[in-house]
C-alpha cells in the first residue's frame, strides 16, 4: 500500500509544482498581498506616514488663540495639520484628499474666553469630515477638545485676551441685578485673583516665572495617558505583518484547496479516475492520498510564507512553536478536507470553480483575514465562531504576535480538526464513485 | 478467461445494459461492436470494477470480482476511451506512476515502463511532457499505461478514437503483437474495419442487448448475399431490362443507380459468369466490374435495420 500511496502523493506534488500559475498564486501572492496589508495596518510596530490623519484648519479668527490652536494641533503625532481657506478645505474633504477640516470662526478667541468664565452662547467650531472616514472624525474631535481647553485656559490665565475678558466679566458682575450678594462676592474674588495672577505673569514677561507653572500653562486634562500595546512581551512591538501574512496564507491556501478539488473533477472528466480506480486500490487510499498531498502543499505554503515574513518583516513566532505548527497542521488538514468536499459536491470543474471561490471568499472574510472580526456586529461575531477560518486566524495570531502558549492553540486546533472531520465525512459520503466520465 | 453473465445496469429509467452475456477464451480477441450509446463502455466499466452492476456477474478465471482492492484486478488492464494521462508529466513519469499503482517499484518498475514505451514506439520521447504529444502518440501512451502490470486481459474501449490512419495502424500493430503474446483482448469499437482486422469473434450490441455473437464468417453467413457485383454500364437504357434481369437465376438482389448496377449473389464463382454472359448477350456492355464482400456495416444494417454510424 505504501508504494501506491507514495506514488499518488508525489504525483500530486509534481503536478502542483509543474503549474507555475499555481505556484505563484500559492506562494508569491500571499507574500505580496500580505506585505501590502501589513504595511497599511501599521507595519512592524511604528505608525506609518500614511496613518496620520490629514486635517485642514480654516482660521477665520486670526487671533492669538487660533494661532496657538493651530500650533497645538500640529504638535499631535496623529495629525497632519495644514491651513487652508474655507472653500479649499471643503473641496479637499469632498474630494477625499483631506479627512477632516476644522473651521475656527471669527472672534473665536474672545468668545471662547467669555464662555470660559460664564454661561451663555458658546462659539461654534465647524468640523467638516469625509463620511467614509467617520472614525477619524471622532478621533480629531477628541484631540481638538483637548487642544481648545489647553489653549483657551492658558490665554485666560496668562494672555492679553484673558486680561480683557476678566475685566469685562468683573464689570458685568458689578452690574448684574439677579446675582446674590454672596455669589457676587465669591465670583469677584475669583476673577480678581485671576486678574492679579495674569498681571504678575505679564509683568514677569514669562509664564510661570513666579513659580506657578501649573496655572500659567493653562488648564489641562487632569491626567496623562500612558499607551502600551500589549503584545507577547514587554518591549516586543506589535507586528502587523503577522496578522496580514496569516490572513493571506489562509486565503490562498483555501484557493489551493479548491484547485485540489477541481483537479479531482478534471481527473474524472479526463478519464484518469477510471484508470486509478481500475487498479486494486481502496477508495480510502485514493481520497486519502489526495488529502495528504493537499495538506503537504498547504503546510509548505504556510512555512514558506511565514518564513518570508520572518526574513523580510521580522515576524516571529512569539508564542508556542508547537502550537503554531499544530495550528498549521490542523488548518492544512481542514483545507485538504475542504478540497475533497469541493470534489464531492461539484459536478463540472467549470461550474464548481465559481461557486467554491465564492464560498472561500465568504469563509476568508468571516474569518477576519481581511479586516479583524471585532469590527463585525455582535451577532456576526457569534456566527464566525462556527467558521473554521476564524479559528485559523485566532490560532495564528495567538502563536505569532500575541505570543501565547500552547494552551491557547488547543481550541483553534480542535475546531480546525473538527471542521476537517465534518468536511471529510461529508466528502466521503457524497463522493460519486460510480459517475461516468 | 472472462465470462459476463446476464449483466444489467440502469441509470435511473435509462437501461444502459440489458442482460448482456458473453465469454472470451484465453488468447482470444473479442470485438464488442455497437453504435455510440449501445452500452459498450458501461459493459467495460462494469467488467473492470468501475461500476457496480444492478444484476448479473463478471467472472475472471471463474471467480467473481470482489471489492476495490481485489488482487484479481491485476489480471485486467484498462485502456479507457479518454486519454487518461497526466499532460503535465513526462511519458516516463506517467508510466512510472501507473506502474506504482500496482505495487511495482525500483528496477522492475523502470524495466516495465521502458518495455511498454518501446512496444508503442515512444522510447525516444520518454522524457517529453505528454502535452507536447500528438493525439496519436497520446493514444499509444494510453495503451502503454495499461500494459505495465502485465495483465492477462486487456479491455480496450475504443482505443483509436480521433487518431490519424498512421497512428491507428501503429496501434493495430501493437495489439497484434499483444495478441501474439497470448493476451486476451476485449475490443470495443464502432469502426467495422477495426473489428474485421483484429477480432476472432464479435459480439454485436445495440440498446444494451446482445443481438449477435459469432465469428466474422458466421456473421456473414447471416446475410442473404455473400458478394455484391458492381457494374458500370456503358449505356443508360438498362431500366427496361431490369425486370428480366431480376428474374435471372443467381440474382438475389439488383439495384440500378445511374449507370451503376449492383447485383447481390450467393455463389460468386457460378453466378457471376452467368450474369456477365447474360448482359453481354443482350448488348448491355460494361466498362468496369468490381466484386465486393459485404462488411459488418451491412451485417449491422441487416440485424437492426439501421446503419451503425447513424444509430
Amino acid at each position: 500500500m505504501m508504494i501506491p500511496l507514495k506514488a499518488l502523493v508525489m504525483k500530486d506534488l509534481r503536478i502542483f509544482f509543474a503549474d507555475q500559475r499555481a505556484v505563484i498564486m500559492s506562494f508569491v501572492a500571499p507574500i505580496v498581498i500580505g506585505a501590502f496589508f501589513g504595511y497599511i495596518f501599521g507595519g512592524n510596530g511604528g505608525t506609518t506616514d500614511a496613518s496620520r490623519i490629514s486635517v485642514l484648519l480654516v482660521d477665520q479668527d486670526a487671533s492669538a488663540i487660533s494661532a496657538a490652536l493651530f500650533t497645538d494641533l500640529a504638535g499631535s503625532p496623529s495629525l497632519d495639520v495644514k491651513k487652508a481657506s474655507a472653500d479649499a478645505a471643503r473641496e479637499a474633504v469632498r474630494k477625499g484628499t483631506a479627512s477632516v477640516a476644522v473651521e475656527v470662526p471669527k472672534d473665536f478667541g474672545a468668545d471662547a474666553g467669555r464662555a470660559f468664565f460664564r454661561p451663555g452662547t458658546k462659539p461654534e467650531i465647524a468640523v467638516l469630515y469625509d463620511p467614509s472616514h467617520s472614525a477619524e472624525q471622532m478621533m480629531v474631535q477628541g484631540i481638538l477638545t483637548g487642544s481648545v481647553m489647553r489653549v483657551v485656559s492658558r490665554e485666560m490665565f496668562s494672555g492679553a485676551t484673558g486680561q480683557s475678558v476678566v475685566k469685562d466679566s468683573l464689570a458685568q458682575i458689578e452690574q448684574s441685578q439677579g446675582l446674590a450678594a454672596a455669589d457676587k462676592q465669591t465670583l469677584r474674588g475669583l476673577l480678581q485673583s485671576v486678574e492679579q495672577w495674569n498681571e504678575r505673569a505679564q509683568a514677569s514677561g514669562a509664564s510661570g516665572a513666579s513659580g506657578g507653572a501649573g496655572l500659567s500653562g493653562g488648564l489641562t486634562v487632569p491626567f496623562e495617558i500612558h499607551q502600551e500595546a500589549v503584545t507577547s512581551r514587554t518591549g516586543v512591538a506589535y507586528n502587523g505583518y503577522a496578522h496580514s501574512f496569516g490572513g493571506m496564507s489562509v486565503q490562498f491556501i483555501l484557493f489551493m484547496g479548491i484547485d485540489a478539488g477541481i483537479g479531482m473533477l478534471l481527473q474524472r472528466q479526463r478519464g484518469l479516475w477510471k484508470r486509478l480506480r481500475a487498479a486494486p486500490l481502496s477508495r480510502g487510499l485514493l481520497l486519502g492520498s489526495r488529502a495528504i498531498s493537499a495538506a503537504v502543499i498547504s503546510m509548505l505554503i504556510l512555512l514558506v510564507v511565514f518564513g518570508a515574513a520572518r526574513v523580510i518583516f521580522g515576524v516571529r513566532i512569539q508564542g508556542s512553536m508547537a502550537g503554531f505548527l499544530g495550528v498549521c497542521v490542523a488548518f492544512s488538514l481542514m483545507t485538504a478536507a475542504f478540497g475533497l468536499l469541493v470534489a464531492a459536491m461539484g459536478k463540472t470543474p467549470e461550474a464548481t470553480r465559481g461557486l467554491a471561490t465564492f464560498a472561500t471568499l465568504i469563509l476568508v472574510m468571516l474569518g477576519g483575514a481581511w479586516v479583524p472580526s471585532f469590527v463585525f456586529p455582535k451577532w456576526l461575531q457569534t456566527v464566525t465562531m462556527f467558521v473554521p477560518t476564524r479559528w485559523a486566524m485566532d490560532g495564528l495570531d495567538a502563536m505569532t504576535w500575541r505570543g501565547l502558549g500552547f494552551a491557547d492553540a488547543v481550541w483553534p486546533i480542535a475546531a480546525l480538526l473538527g471542521s476537517a472531520v465534518v468536511f471529510g465525512g461529508l466528502a466521503v459520503s457524497r463522493f460519486r464513485w460510480d459517475a461516468e466520465g | 478467461m472472462l465470462e459476463v453473465k446476464d449483466l444489467r445496469k440502469s441509470y435511473g429509467s435509462h437501461v444502459a445494459v440489458d442482460g448482456v452475456s458473453f465469454r472470451i477464451a484465453r488468447g482470444e480477441t473479442l470485438g464488442l461492436l455497437g453504435p455510440n450509446g449501445a452500452g459498450k463502455t458501461t459493459t467495460v466499466s462494469t467488467i473492470s470494477g468501475l461500476l457496480r452492476a444492478d444484476s448479473g456477474e463478471v467472472l475472471i478465471d471463474g471467480r467473481a470480482l470482489g471489492g476495490d482492492t481485489d488482487p484479481i484486478k491485476r489480471k485486467i488492464g484498462l485502456v479507457p476511451q479518454d486519454l487518461a494521462l497526466f499532460d503535465e508529466l513526462t511519458a516516463i513519469d506517467n508510466l512510472d506512476f501507473f506502474a506504482a499503482l500496482y505495487e511495482l517499484d525500483g528496477a522492475k518498475l523502470k524495466s516495465v515502463a521502458a518495455e511498454a514505451l518501446e512496444l508503442v514506439g515512444l522510447a525516444e520521447r520518454a522524457k517529453d511532457k505528454v502535452k507536447s504529444f500528438s493525439g496519436g502518440m497520446k493514444r499509444r501512451l494510453n495503451l502503454a499505461a495499461a500494459l505495465l502490470h502485465d495483465p492477462d486481459i486487456l479491455l480496450l474501449d475504443e482505443p483509436t478514437v480521433g487518431v490519424d490512419p498512421q497512428s491507428r495502424n501503429a496501434i493495430f500493430d501493437n495489439l497484434e503483437t499483444l495478441k501474439a503474446r497470448g493476451k486476451t483482448l476485449l475490443y470495443t469499437t464502432h469502426y467495422m474495419e477495426e473489428a474485421e482486422r483484429l477480432c476472432d469473434r464479435l459480439v454485436v450490441i445495440d440498446h444494451g442487448k446482445v443481438i449477435a455473437d459469432d465469428t466474422l464468417h458466421g456473421l456473414y453467413g447471416l446475410l442473404p448475399v455473400t458478394n455484391v457485383l458492381s457494374l458500370e454500364l456503358e449505356n443508360s437504357d438498362f431500366g427496361a431490362a431490369m425486370a428480366d434481369f431480376q428474374a435471372l437465376a443467381g440474382v438475389k438482389s439488383a439495384e440500378l443507380t445511374g449507370n451503376v448496377l449492383k447485383v447481390g449473389v450467393h455463389h460468386l464463382s457460378s453466378d457471376a459468369p452467368a450474369i456477365l454472359g447474360w448482359l453481354a448477350a443482350r448488348g448491355h456492355l460494361y466498362s468496369h466490374v468490381v466484386s465486393e464482400r459485404p462488411d459488418l456495416e451491412t451485417v449491422f444494417l441487416s440485424l437492426t435495420g439501421r446503419s451503425l454510424r447513424d444509430s
